[in-house]
């Protein structure tokens, strides 16, 4: 048996979470092993729903009907049970008790793997569960596969280590910049994930999940780091992570004032203002707007890339743009080789042009 | 108040990453290094608590012998106290790297009320360093924290979440695992390198456990999947075309 962990987003599953059943399936397609998922039903401060926690405003959970909302969900991707964690002093997220809910279900099933998602949550709590056996996590993986040690990579071919029961896998390292071929050994194997990277597709064939709910046995031990409170931000406009427009600005905005045009495109668009590490080391913008490997890793409809180069470490935060729009004056700039549309031209030409042909359109 | 850093040597976060011809490993023949960005704010806030709650902050970093580089740096930013745990060429896994960690501070004259690491490496981007390190002490642990208040015997922590913030409130000691955007790290002066180049660095080479599951077979670099943009215009003239692009083929308007 392969098991995910699963996040609710309402009463379905969070994106990340799909990703990580759509991993756990390819697992067990291999191995022929049942596809399980465990979830929690917690109601109350950032009892998070959403794959980056927040209150819960299903309004449904308290009652134990999250698992049968997310087994609609979680059938349609090959999901054949779903183990709701539940306890009565779980009313906010603590990430030990989350692990010990995960481990209750192991020490059950006693699955092959454990497959959490690229969230902050997701590497949390299979981090916990890896450090209460004394195991490591392979995090941030993109595929669990057979290595093909001849392959012509570039670079001279290794010998594989005897996998002895290893799982060979891939996973992302400098936010992508590298891929790792890795074994990861351990019983059952722990791994996460990619966000945004692995993708995440229906099964050939559905299932119809059965719900099983499930008490762990959890001490006070489980409760020293609880969500004691949470605090909804005072900043308006769109949160940067659930914009579905994002317009960033990098060092060729050439100072703060030259955002005042990128807010208004971002206003007309619906969407968030990101920035690059350049802009923020200069001051420009808040951290909290970087978009980039130590910054927000974002997956909007359309990322506008503006006086951005596009170093790696920038694209690792916007590779999950469906579109990307780069505005430069530097035709052989990085960006232009990885955006699907460009503007060679000033940005501060451009944008205010753009925002008046936007405002005619409306 | 007596806190701990931990800090890692990266190569720099701008630079092009080359792999050496085994590729299990990278080409540092050409590359300058740094302190891994999560980090320098975890030493950071570390120098701030021991100023503003008359304790001590040590900086501690486990590596190859050139890793004394982002050491005197730490002592430069305020570091009272440096060690290395010196490890040799190679990587260490997640689990024997905080086994390693947790013995000095097992071991350590310092008692320290609160341990900070970054939550995740720049380049291994294990995510587990902090949590083993926590449970190997049994200690609380709190991770991606981007605000943090130290009082007496109690930190409050804020983690971001999607439009807000979730709170934590943990006794001390324990382990934080922190974000780059915690603070800004200062600037260390010339004064304050000069000094930094003469202070003592504790060093000791600890064994791996051998306790890791987690093994590089080899490096790649990804496929380039990037093709060339759809060139639009070069003017402000192409906002007419960007604007049907954005309307037509991205639906966003």
């Amino acid at each position: 048996m392969v098991l995910a962990i699963v996040e609710a987003d309402g009463d379905a599953p969070a994106e990340s979470s799909l990703e990580a059943v759509t991993l756990a399936r390819e697992v067990a397609d291999r191995t022929g092993e049942p596809l399980e998922a465990v979830a929690f039903d917690v109601a109350g401060p950032g009892a998070g729903a959403s794959a980056g926690g927040g209150p819960d405003e299903s309004g449904d959970a308290a009652g134990g009907s999250i698992g049968d909302a997310l087994a609609d969900g979680l059938g349609e991707y090959g999901v054949d049970d779903v183990h709701v964690v539940s306890h009565e002093r779980l009313d906010a997220y603590a990430p030990e008790a989350y692990a010990a809910g995960v481990e209750a279900v192991i020490a059950d099933r006693d699955p092959d793997a454990v497959v959490a998602p690229g969230s902050d949550r997701g590497q949390e709590v299979l981090s916990q569960v890896a450090a209460g056996r004394g195991q490591s996590m392979a995090a941030n993986c993109l595929a669990v596969e057979s290595v093909d040690a001849d392959a012509d990579a570039g670079g001279d071919a290794v010998e594989l280590p005897d996998a002895d029961g290893s799982y060979e896998l891939t996973r992302q390292r400098w936010g992508g910049t590298l891929i790792e071929e890795a074994l990861l050994g351990g019983d059952p194997k722990l791994l996460t994930a990619a966000e945004h990277e692995v993708g995440f597709e229906p099964a050939a064939d559905p299932a119809d999940p059965a719900v099983h709910a499930l008490t762990p046995d959890l001490e006070d031990a489980h409760f020293r780091v609880q969500v004691d409170r949470y605090e909804e931000s005072d900043e308006e406009g769109v949160p940067l992570g659930e914009a579905r427009v994002v317009v960033s600005g990098g060092r060729g905005v050439g100072g703060p004032d030259g955002y005042d045009q990128l807010e208004e495109l971002a206003d007309l668009l619906g969407g968030a203002v990101g920035a690059s590490r350049a802009a923020v080391n200069e001051g420009w913008r808040p951290h909290d707007d970087q978009v980039g490997q130590t910054g927000a890793k974002i997956s909007p409809t359309l990322y506008i890339a503006c006086g951005i180069s596009g170093a790696v470490q920038h694209m690792v935060g916007c590779k999950g743009a469906d579109t990307i729009l780069a505005i430069n004056t530097d035709s052989e700039a990085a960006i232009i080789q990885k955006a699907d549309y460009a503007v060679i031209a000033d940005l501060h030409e451009v944008v205010p042009a753009l925002n008046e042909a936007i405002r005619d359109a409306k | 108040m007596n806190t701990l850093a931990c800090v890692k040597r990266v190569p720099d976060t701008g630079a092009k990453i080359v792999l050496t011809d085994d590729q299990r490993g990278i080409d540092t023949s050409t590359l300058g290094f740094t302190m891994s960005p999560h980090e320098e704010c975890a030493l950071e806030e570390a120098v701030r608590i021991a100023e503003n709650r008359d304790g001590t902050a040590t900086a501690l970093t486990l590596g190859p012998e050139e890793a004394d580089e982002q050491l005197r740096t730490a002592l430069a930013m305020g570091a009272d106290e440096a060690t290395l745990l010196e490890t040799g060429e190679g990587e260490w896994g997640p689990v024997d790297t905080a086994t390693a960690i947790a013995d000095y501070v097992a071991e350590a004259e310092t008692d320290f009320d609160v341990l900070l690491v970054g939550n995740e490496s720049a380049d291994a981007a294990n995510y587990q360093v902090g949590t083993h390190l926590a449970s190997q002490l049994d200690l609380p642990f709190v991770a991606g924290i981007k605000t943090l208040d130290v009082e007496d015997g109690t930190a409050v922590a804020k983690r971001e979440v999607g439009g807000g913030e979730e709170v934590y409130e943990v006794d001390l000691p324990a382990v934080i695992a922190v974000k780059e955007g915690l603070n800004e790290p200062r600037y260390p002066s010339m004064r304050s390198k000069m000094r930094a180049r003469k202070q003592e660095v504790a060093s000791a080479a600890p064994e791996p456990a051998g306790a890791d599951c987690l093994e590089m077979v080899r490096l790649q670099s990804p496929a380039d999947d990037g093709g060339t943009a759809e060139i639009l215009g070069d003017g402000p003239d192409a906002a007419a075309d960007v604007l049907e692009v954005l309307r037509d083929d991205v639906e966003v308007l």
